[in-house]
């Protein structure tokens, strides 16, 4: 569970991470609640590395489910008159 | 007028990801495939205006965004609860669920806020470049980027956060009972 450790977090400070500079205030919900840049420049390699393996895995194991049988029919059900369902 | 076969297998083959996109928006594995039924119904219905050659995927998930957003409206309570759920939901899938630290993950993803969320999955789990991820938010490349940058970095740190068992007696308990007691 060290993989997540603060310690290790600052251990890779170095981040491959472009920082991306704030774009002024597009969109005002967007401001951080809680970040600092103090924070943002911990977030190490390897722990950006973790997050998205992590990310891929769950998104990937909903992807792996494929096509389900209803939708399938659906789009071929729509594809064969695609005009006249209303 | 029948659809043309590339299309429509190029609208099945966004389907795996748009469900996996909308379960993020959902909450509710249910409704998010109500979500991605109509988006496919409205999608078929207006193929016209999609122009081949251009992104199928982005032109989809815009359309089931675009879906969500007008149902959140409507019905903003219901989907923030659904968003309260949302650890819950991911929870029930029991062959997901070997190691404590997924699970820790799972939790942490829920307590993002929806459009960083939304801007972490379509970027670092569907694959969308910002621009792509801007044009279905409806919102600035620089937006998508910083609330990008801020999922991450909560994210770390919650998870950084929740690994610390010295942190307290609550910590040292929790810690405790997520490695021996629950397998």
């Amino acid at each position: 569970m060290g993989q997540w450790g603060k310690d290790d977090a600052m251990k890779h400070r170095k981040s491959n991470l472009e920082p991306v500079a704030e774009p002024e205030s597009q969109d005002p919900m967007a401001r951080p609640a809680t970040s600092t840049p103090h924070k943002e420049a911990r977030l190490g390699r390897e722990v950006q590395a973790r997050i998205g393996q992590q990310l891929r895995a769950m998104y990937n194991d909903v992807v792996n489910q494929g096509v389900p049988q209803h939708l399938a029919d659906l789009v071929r059900r729509l594809s064969e008159n695609d005009h006249d369902q209303d | 007028m029948k659809l043309d076969p590339a299309i429509r297998d190029q609208v099945l083959a966004t389907v795996p990801s748009l469900r996996a996109f909308a379960i993020s928006l959902c909450g509710n594995i249910d409704r998010a495939d109500d979500l991605v039924q109509e988006t496919l119904l409205r999608a078929l219905a207006h193929i016209d205006s999609f122009e081949p050659g251009t992104n199928m995927p982005a032109w989809l998930f815009t359309i089931l965004r675009n879906l969500f957003r007008s149902e959140y409206r409507k019905r903003r309570r219901e989907v923030e609860d659904a968003e309260g759920r949302y650890a819950e939901t991911l929870k029930s899938h029991p062959e997901q669920t070997g190691r404590v630290e997924f699970e820790e993950f799972r939790a942490a993803l829920a307590k993002l806020p929806a459009d960083q969320r939304e801007a972490l999955i379509l970027v670092g789990a569907s694959g969308f470049s910002y621009d792509d991820a801007a044009a279905i938010c409806g919102c600035a490349v620089g937006t998508i980027k910083s609330r990008v940058n801020r999922a991450r970095t909560r994210l770390a740190d919650l998870l950084a956060i929740d690994s610390v068992d010295d942190f307290g007696p609550d910590r040292a308990t929790r810690a405790v009972l997520a490695g021996g007691g629950r397998n």
